[in-house]
């Protein structure tokens, strides 16, 4: 705006004072933009990237053996062949550091999923209805979150064996209730919003309301929640893994990776601790990372302008 | 005030029932009878069915609930198969050490964080404030068991100054005065609390340093040594009990790993061991003991709040 010439206070295409005129931009398209100039977030989306990457493409270009015993190579440092070392009981530490990678962002990803889509119909529902039907939803919800949720999961996942999927559906059963929370909260500040009640006058039936009209405009808060729950997640598999109920064989996890590698600490077996103790905090930092991030740009009151 | 403090006891007492029969029902689910390991893996069908009669598992799990929560009125938390003992006598042995574990790191962790938020608030965007957030941040993002293990890499096996287990005195006397053995633990604990505090005693300083009242304190003239230590603590540190309240799940797991990670024998180790070897009156016992310390602590510092800021008082 410094070399506005001086013009005729007739002049119409002069730019209003407060800044330049331009297309209109939608919220969405703002808070991308807000995103992109966040070094940080950028920087966790690329960890993230790599690590999808590493996980799921790392082992169609390396094999690594990590089905067989091979007793000829165990405990191996890093060197020719074996790029991270072998373990006790000569797998390949890079191939498992990728299969066990899998395993913690599936059941990452489909927790938080799980855990997003129930907390936001439950929230939804309660923020809606409103009166006694409320009460009782939220005070299930007080319930769930007074329970220690590591305690259930280890109880149930000692009987049962833990799975992928099993460990996806026992942790977003535990992981929907901040997001109902957070849904309910935004749902009773917008039922009371204008095209809400337009709606309702048009006629919309209460599902049609929550999904095109509530769930849409919670989503900015979900998709943050989602990513911090995904960390969380991660976390709890890793901790599971690491007392030793976790993911059983052939599938690897991070935490049992750790757990075993901590019993040769005295020896210096380094390979087997740290690498895979790197991977856990760099997913889980990547995570928190982008959900910070996300947070600042879809908050409308904390966008810069 | 008073009518506040009665509606949150009785929302709490809600919400303790609720998480009893969910518990309950869930390990009855779960393993709805110790009778195979009474009896041994060879125990005939008929064996099975009497002592599950004999002992009331064969009723209603309604019923059973009703008796069991009886029994908790009562003292009495069921008997351990396993141990030969009965939940409380385990529970009695153990629990001194575990509080002393949480207690303490629990306090440091307050008396670290609390002064580091404010300096990371008055310094805030210079290099300090900028390390210590990101030492915090990557603390968060680690695993308890990991931040133990880097511990006792540098502080035992590396540079040998302290121990690589913790302390193995009976007597909570005997821990007390084990700095050797039980630095390590405490310190892994006292950590992982600091890195969840410590953000949030930042942003609740940073709000307090925008108030006017140390805007008209400053105007005053007054020293900024008591600004900060008069005004600006105090209302800064008023979030902190909220977090003291909510951090007990975190505590509760952060036991449980710790304790198994450095073989400390408190309550998360007993359940650790109870997990292996199918304990189940230990672990319905201490998740339901877990559940109703989370709600007493939430409503602690629900209270808590209302009585230390005035703004608050709703009722």
């Amino acid at each position: 705006m410094s070399n506005i010439a001086p013009l005729s206070p007739l002049d119409i295409t002069r730019a209003p004072e407060g800044g330049d005129v331009g297309p209109v931009q939608s919220g969405w398209r703002l808070a991308l933009r807000e995103f992109a100039a966040n070094k940080l977030a950028v920087i966790g989306l690329a960890i993230l990237a790599f690590f999808v990457l590493f996980c799921f493409a790392g082992p169609l270009v390396y094999h690594g053996n990590i089905l067989n015993t091979d007793l000829a190579s165990t405990n191996l440092p890093p060197g020719a062949g074996h790029p991270l070392g072998t373990t006790d009981v000569g797998f390949d530490e890079l191939g498992l550091l990728m299969n066990g990678g899998q395993a913690a962002l599936e059941v990452g990803f489909f927790a938080a999923v799980i855990g997003i889509v129930i907390g936001a119909l439950w929230g939804a529902i309660a923020g809606l209805a409103g009166g006694i039907l409320d009460s009782v939803l939220m005070r299930v919800v007080d319930v769930f979150l007074s329970i220690p949720f590591l305690f259930i999961v280890l109880i149930v996942a000692v009987k049962y064996g833990a799975s992928v999927l099993g460990l996806s559906l026992i942790i977003g059963a535990f992981t929907w209730l901040v997001p109902a929370r957070l849904v309910r909260g935004e749902v009773l500040t917008l039922r009371v919003r204008d095209f809400v009640s337009a709606a309702r006058t048009a006629g919309s039936t209460r599902w049609r309301l929550i999904g095109r009209h509530l769930i849409p405009n919670a989503l900015g808060v979900m998709i943050v929640n989602v990513t911090f729950n995904v960390a969380d997640a991660i976390l709890a598999v890793a901790a599971l893994g690491f007392l030793g109920f976790g993911l059983h064989y052939p599938t690897q996890d991070w935490g049992d990776m750790l757990s075993n590698g901590t019993q040769y600490i005295q020896d210096g077996y380094w390979w087997l601790v740290y690498p895979v103790g790197a991977c856990i905090v760099l997913v889980v930092m990547a995570c928190n990372l982008v959900g910070d991030a996300l947070r600042d740009s879809l908050d409308v009151r904390l966008r810069r302008r | 005030m008073t009518a506040y403090v009665i509606r949150r006891l009785g929302t709490s007492i809600v919400v303790v029932l609720g998480v009893s029969i969910f518990i309950y029902l869930l390990l009855h689910i779960v393993y709805p009878s110790p009778a195979i390991d009474v009896l041994g893996p060879h125990a005939s069908p008929q064996a099975i069915a009497s002592w599950n009669k004999q002992h009331g598992f064969d009723d209603p799990w309604i019923v059973q609930y009703l008796r069991y929560m009886n029994n908790l009125l009562h003292g009495n938390l069921g008997y351990s198969y396993k141990a030969n003992q009965s939940v409380a006598a385990l529970f009695a042995e153990t629990w001194a050490r575990s509080a002393y574990l949480s207690g303490i790191s629990l306090l440091f962790a307050v008396v670290t964080a609390l002064p580091l938020g404010i300096f990371q608030a008055v310094k805030r965007n210079t290099i300090g404030d900028t390390v210590v957030t990101s030492l915090a941040f990557v603390t968060y993002a680690m695993p308890v068991f990991l931040l133990g293990l880097i511990l006792i890499q540098v502080f035992a096996l590396s540079i040998p100054i302290f121990n690589y287990q913790a302390s193995q005195f009976t007597s909570v006397f005997g821990v007390m005065g084990d700095w050797y053995s039980m630095t390590l633990p405490i310190g892994t604990l006292t950590l992982i609390s600091v890195a969840g505090f410590s953000r949030y005693m930042r942003s609740s300083a940073i709000d307090a340093l925008a108030q006017d009242y140390i805007k008209a304190a400053r105007a005053k003239g007054l020293p900024e040594r008591l600004v900060l230590g008069r005004h600006l603590v105090r209302n800064a540190s008023l979030p902190m009990v909220t977090l003291i309240g909510l951090s007990i799940p975190l505590l509760l797991v952060g036991n449980l790993i710790v304790e198994t990670l450095f073989n400390y024998r408190g309550l998360g180790l007993l359940f650790y061991n109870s997990l292996q070897n199918v304990d189940y009156n230990v672990l319905l016992a201490y998740t339901l003991f877990g559940a109703v310390l989370t709600v007493v602590g939430n409503l602690i510092a629900d209270v808590a709040l209302t009585v230390a800021d005035p703004r608050i008082r709703l009722a």
